[in-house]
């Protein structure tokens, strides 16, 4: 007979009349912000609501969309961010996961 | 290139139907070390197995988020439970639910506030209905230039048959008020800190209570996945998925709008003409995300894939749009300047996936350049050039698939 996966039997288990609460348990997040200056700055801040992949899933960008991204989370999501710590987040992220800005001639 | 169409029957449909698979011509490439490479710039995923689902492209684990890969479009115009995408977007989501203990609040501006069980709800008159949702941001990846926010391909969509109740036939159990402006739907799902505001929607009452918007216990006849929303998920068929609230456990009904971030600042969309705006510039007006536009896929070749000459072989795809259905698939072989009307298969409503099968017999050999558009029944279709919004929401080009003929 087929094996089925321990969630399949959870479920089977929720379509009877079981008190049985469906649960699952989510792998481990491996993924980590790439080693650089700054690095623990934004795995102190960053970490807290999400994992690395949401930084480091994005596109090359400027060092402007990085700073409106750690306002937002600032501003919008709450996030508890030290003022004092925001260039530094920055700088962090436009390094490792940006594009340095083109200087004007 | 002059490639000839021919009429295959349908015993040499299902003998050929196995030639794209057979030549490995589907999806994205996939490595030794279980990753993919989405074709945009940084587009490498790994592929991750979370409860209640194969593996699939890791968007985020924290909250999970993940994307079909595209080859399981090609598999049938259902999208199966363990392949179906995953969007949160907050990190605080349900990992234990007991389907005895859970309870459905309907609440607000009604006269008989209501506390449903699961039993109470399947008890009610069901209903079923083959729906597609779609993230708002699904191909966002492909934006030029490009946007921030979730960099997916063209798999944060699915297509399912949903079970449930009519939110509609919940709404007069409970007695609404008069004076109802909009519906409120919460679920399960928190975010980390209490201060982030928590993933809230509306609808406005109207369009909640048309008897189409629907609570969902189940998807392609089984309990809906935990990491789709079980117990109970709204379906709001047409509409992008932001309104699809998982693990619904609260409605109330209102009667003023919703003002929160997640309406007034979230997932809105510029007010022009297929919510498009020069690339790079700032909208001057917003309103919500609402309902689909129209889209089309090539599913049976993928991009850089060798079709095999003087062979018949079926071109395939689907189609779908925001309700009004699906009226007819185009497809061009010849990078966009004629065109040829395709067969459409089984109509599972206007809702849902809309398979589309082109029988060809490719003579020159080269490159191929191979398009599809739809046109809906209310005359709506892609434009060839995609159009551009900041937030990266609603492609839907007609889709380009480069192939060689050998």
């Amino acid at each position: 007979m087929k094996t089925l996966p321990a969630f399949s039997l959870l479920l089977l288990a929720a379509a009877t009349v079981t008190a049985a609460p469906v649960t699952i348990e989510l792998p481990p997040e491996t993924a980590t912000f790439k080693p650089a200056k700054g690095a623990e700055l934004a795995q102190a801040n960053c970490l807290i609501c999400h994992s690395s992949e949401y930084i480091a899933s994005q596109p090359p960008m400027p060092r402007k969309f990085w700073e409106a991204n750690v306002k937002k989370m600032i501003e919008k999501y709450a996030a508890p961010t030290p003022p004092e710590a925001v260039a530094a987040i920055v700088d962090y992220l436009v390094a490792s996961y940006g594009v340095p800005d083109v200087p004007k001639p | 290139m002059t490639p000839t169409p021919a009429s295959v029957s349908r015993r040499r449909f299902l003998q050929r139907s196995a030639l794209a698979g057979a030549a490995g011509l589907l999806g994205v490439r996939a490595s030794a070390q279980d990753t993919v490479t989405l074709p945009f710039a940084n587009g490498e995923r790994k592929l991750a197995k979370f409860p209640g689902k194969r593996p699939l492209i890791l968007q985020t684990s924290r909250p999970p988020q993940l994307e079909t890969p595209f080859f399981v479009f090609n598999e049938g115009v259902i999208t199966p439970n363990d392949a179906f995408f995953v969007r949160y977007h907050l990190a605080n989501i349900p990992l234990s639910i007991d389907p005895d203990t859970f309870r459905l609040a309907v609440q607000g501006h009604v006269e008989k506030p209501l506390e449903l069980s699961l039993a109470e709800l399947r008890k009610m008159d069901a209903v079923e209905l083959v729906a597609v949702n779609q993230c708002s941001g699904n191909s966002r990846g492909f934006f030029v230039p490009r946007v921030g926010g979730g960099q997916s391909g063209n798999g944060n969509m699915g297509n399912a048959k949903w079970r449930g109740v009519p939110l509609k036939a919940v709404l007069e159990k409970a007695g609404v008020k008069a004076g109802a402006k909009q519906v409120v739907f919460d679920g399960l799902d928190k975010p980390t800190l209490e201060k982030t505001p928590d993933f809230v929607k509306a609808l406005d009452f109207d369009h909640a209570a048309d008897g189409e918007v629907m609570l969902a216990y189940e998807m392609n006849g089984e309990p809906l996945p935990m990491l789709n929303g079980f117990p109970l998920r709204l379906v709001v068929p047409g509409c992008y998925g932001t309104y699809w609230v998982k693990h619904l456990h609260d409605i109330t009904v209102i009667a003023d709008t919703l003002e929160n971030f997640w309406m007034a600042t979230a997932y809105r969309i510029p007010c022009t003409p297929g919510a498009a705006i020069p690339p790079g510039t700032t909208p001057a007006k917003t309103e919500p995300i609402q309902r689909f536009n129209v889209r089309s896929f090539i599913t049976s070749v993928a991009d850089g894939a060798t079709i095999p000459a003087n062979k018949h072989s079926m071109l395939r795809g689907i189609a779908f749009d925001g309700g009004a259905g699906i009226r007819e698939v185009v497809v061009s072989l010849d990078g966009g300047r004629t065109w040829q009307g395709a067969d459409l298969g089984e109509d599972l409503g206007r809702y849902s996936f809309r398979e589309w099968r082109l029988p060809v017999a490719l003579v020159q050999t080269g490159p191929l350049e191979i398009k599809c558009r739809a046109f809906n029944r209310i005359g709506e279709s892609q434009p060839m050039e995609p159009l551009w919004n900041p937030s990266g929401y609603m492609r839907n080009v007609v889709e380009t698939v480069k192939a060689t003929v050998a």
